[in-house]
C-alpha cells in the first residue's frame, strides 16, 4: 500500500532539549492512523513539523511523496488541519470563516459555495450559517473546525487531539463524521490520549513518550502483546486488597492511587476470592489499550 | 537551514487582503464616519484657527500648507498604527495566522497581505481628507488627484516599518516606544505644521534621513498646485523604507511563528 507520509529519523529540538528523538513513521493511504501519548510526548511537535510549519533539525519527511520543508505550500494545499486549540476567525459568521479559509486555497467562489453548504450540512451546523463564532458552544466550535478543515477536499486530514474537552454527544457525532470521511477513502492522522478514541477509530496506531515511539501496531495486536486478557480494578481497604491480590497467584498487580490493577490470563479464582470479601469493591473487564499504553509509557504524571 | 528567504510576492497574499476588506465593510459606517470628521476637525480647528494668524507659508494659504501636512502625517499613522496593534492582535492573541499556516499561505504572503491592507486604509482615509481639504477650499490643482497612489506607498512604508515592531512585540505595550520614540518625533519636525527649513540645520539633515518629510514632499505641491521635485529620490526613500521594513518583518515573523 503507498505511504501518504514517510517519516525517517527524524529529530527536532528547543534550545538543547530534544523534543522529538529520531522517530520513524509511515501513515499507509486511506487509513485512520492514530499517534498516541502523554502530554508532552511530541505529538503535536510531529504534526507541525510535517506540515513545514516548523523547521527540521535532522532526519526526512515526505507527505505525498514531496520533501518537507521544500514542498509544503504544495502539500498543505492537499492537507486538512484541525489544531488543538480552536483558532476560528472571531471577526466572521460561520459560513464567513468557510469562505475566507477557502479563499486562501484559492477556491473559486461558485465551488465554494456549494461546498460551504455540503460541509455545513456534513457537522449540523447549516442552521447556525450566520451565527458568529463568539454565539457557539465548544462542539459546535470543534464541528465547524472540523467543516473548515475540509473546505479543499483535502486527501490526507491531520486532527491534533479532536475531541479533547468535548461531551460525549459530541464526541461521539464527530468519531462518526471521521469513519465517514475514512469510508471516503481520504487518509487520517490523529493524536489523542484518548484510548478510547484511538481503539474505535484507528486502524493502526504508534504509541509515543518523550521524542521516541514505543510501539506499533493495531489496537488488538498491541493488546495482545502487551497485555493480559482480563483485569480486576480492586478498591477498598488497602490491606485486605494487597492481602487477596499477592496470594492469587500468577497475574501481577499495580497500584495507582487508590486502585489495584490485576491482570491474568484467567480471573476466575480471583474473582471467586474477591466475592466473599465485603471490604472491597471491584471491576472485573477484558484488558484495554490503556492498560497497554499505562504498561508502555509508565504511571507518573505529566505536566 | 537556512534562515533568510526570500520573499515573492504570491496571488494568495490577496487572500489576506481580502479578509482585512471583508472585516472592514463590516464596520464600514463608523470608520467612514471618522475618516471624515477627525479631518473636518484638525482642518477647521487648526487651519482656520491658527491661519487666521499665519496667513500664508511657503507661498501657500496655511490651511493648504496643513492639509498636505496631514494627509501625509495621517497615513503614517493609520499605516503604522494598523500595522502595529491590528496585526499583533491576528499575529498573536487571536491566532489568525497560525489558522492560515495551516493553508498553502507562508508567513511572507501574510505580511505581504496585510502590508498592502494596511496601504488600502491610508488611501481611504487619506481620500477622505482630500474631500474635507478640497471642500473647503484648500486643494488648489487637479494634480491633487496623484494624492491616493503617493499615499499608498506611503503607507507601503510605514507598515513595513510598524510589522517590524510587531513581530519583536512582546505586548501591546511594546509599541509606545516606537510611537514615543519615532512616530511622535517625525510628525512635529518633518514639515507637518511649519517648513523643515526653519529647523536648525543639524536636525534638518536628520529630518531628511526619515520617511515622512519625504512623502509630505511629494504630496504638498500636488495639492497646492506647485512643481514637483526629487520625485525619484523621495519615492526611493518610501520604498526602501518599505521594503526593508518588509524583509525584516517576514524574517522575524517567520522566527516567532514557526518555531
Amino acid at each position: 500500500m503507498p505511504s501518504v507520509v514517510e517519516i525517517e529519523g527524524l529529530v527536532k529540538r528547543y534550545d538543547d532539549r530534544e523534543v522529538v528523538r529520531g522517530i520513524d513513521l509511515r501513515v499507509p493511504a486511506g487509513r485512520c492512523f492514530g499517534v498516541l501519548g502523554p502530554n508532552g510526548a511530541g505529538k503535536t511537535t510531529t504534526l507541525r513539523l510535517l506540515l513545514g510549519q516548523s523547521p527540521v533539525n535532522g532526519g526526512a519527511i515526505r507527505v505525498f511523496d514531496l520533501p518537507i520543508p521544500q514542498a509544503g505550500r504544495a502539500v498543505r494545499a492537499r492537507t486538512g488541519v484541525v489544531p488543538q486549540t480552536d483558532n476560528l476567525d472571531p471577526d466572521f459568521t460561520v459560513a464567513e470563516n468557510l469562505r475566507v479559509y477557502g479563499r486562501y486555497f484559492g477556491i473559486a467562489a461558485a465551488t465554494l459555495d456549494a461546498r460551504i453548504r455540503e460541509l455545513l450540512e456534513f457537522v449540523n451546523l447549516s442552521d447556525r450559517a450566520n451565527a458568529r463564532i463568539a454565539t457557539l458552544s465548544g462542539g459546535m466550535k470543534r464541528r465547524l473546525t472540523i467543516a473548515r478543515a475540509l473546505i479543499n477536499d483535502p486527501e490526507l486530514v491531520v486532527l491534533d487531539e479532536p475531541t479533547t474537552g468535548l461531551d460525549p454527544q459530541v464526541r461521539h457525532m464527530i468519531w462518526g463524521r471521521l469513519r465517514d470521511l475514512r469510508q471516503a477513502g481520504k487518509t487520517l492522522l490523529l493524536t489523542t490520549h484518548y484510548m478510547e478514541e484511538a481503539e474505535r477509530l484507528c486502524d493502526e496506531l504508534v504509541i509515543m513518550d518523550q521524542g521516541r515511539i514505543l510501539e506499533q501496531g493495531t489496537p488488538a495486536a498491541l493488546i495482545k502483546k502487551h497485555a493480559e486478557p482480563e483485569v480486576l480494578e480492586v478498591r477498598g481497604e488497602e490491606q485486605l486488597a494487597r492481602h487477596a491480590l499477592e496470594s492469587a497467584g500468577d497475574g501481577r498487580f499495580e497500584v495507582i492511587g487508590d486502585t489495584y490493577y490485576y491482570y491474568t490470563r484467567d480471573a476466575r479464582a480471583v474473582v471467586k476470592r474477591l466475592e466473599d470479601l465485603p471490604g472491597l469493591t471491584f471491576l472485573h473487564r477484558p484488558a484495554n489499550l490503556e492498560d497497554v499504553f499505562l504498561k508502555l509509557t509508565g504511571r507518573e504524571l505529566r505536566d | 537551514m537556512t534562515l533568510f528567504y526570500l520573499p515573492r510576492f504570491q496571488g494568495a497574499a490577496l487572500a489576506v487582503w481580502r479578509r482585512n476588506m471583508l472585516v472592514w465593510r463590516k464596520l464600514m459606517l463608523p470608520s467612514i464616519f471618522i475618516n471624515f470628521g477627525e479631518p473636518f476637525l484638525y482642518l477647521l480647528g487648526l487651519g482656520y484657527g491658527l491661519g487666521l494668524f499665519i496667513g500664508e507659508m511657503m507661498n501657500m494659504p496655511y490651511l493648504t500648507f496643513l492639509a498636505s501636512g496631514i494627509l501625509a502625517s495621517s497615513a503614517m499613522n493609520t499605516a503604522s498604527f494598523e500595522a502595529m496593534f491590528s496585526v499583533y492582535t491576528r499575529m498573536i492573541p487571536q491566532k489568525t495566522y497560525e489558522a492560515i499556516l495551516a493553508t498553502p499561505l507562508e508567513v511572507q504572503d501574510i505580511l505581504a497581505g496585510e502590508m498592502l491592507w494596511c496601504a488600502t486604509k491610508c488611501v481611504i482615509s487619506g481620500s477622505a481628507i482630500l474631500v474635507v481639504a478640497a471642500l473647503l477650499g484648500a486643494v488648489h490643482s487637479w494634480h491633487a488627484l496623484w494624492v491616493p497612489p503617493v499615499l499608498l506607498l506611503v503607507g507601503l512604508c510605514f507598515a513595513g516599518m510598524g510589522m517590524v515592531m510587531t513581530a519583536l512585540a512582546p505586548g501591546y505595550d511594546f509599541f509606545n516606544y516606537y510611537v514615543t520614540l519615532v512616530l511622535t518625533p517625525m510628525f512635529i519636525l518633518s514639515g507637518v505644521f511649519y517648513p523643515v527649513t526653519s529647523l536648525p540645520a543639524v536636525l534638518q539633515s536628520i529630518v531628511q534621513l526619515l520617511p515622512l518629510s519625504h512623502a509630505v514632499d511629494l504630496i504638498r505641491p500636488l495639492v497646492a498646485g506647485l512643481p514637483l521635485a526629487n520625485v525619484p529620490l523621495h519615492a526611493a526613500v518610501l520604498a526602501g523604507y518599505g521594503a526593508a521594513g518588509y524583509f525584516i518583518a517576514v524574517h522575524l515573523a517567520r522566527r516567532r511563528l514557526l518555531v
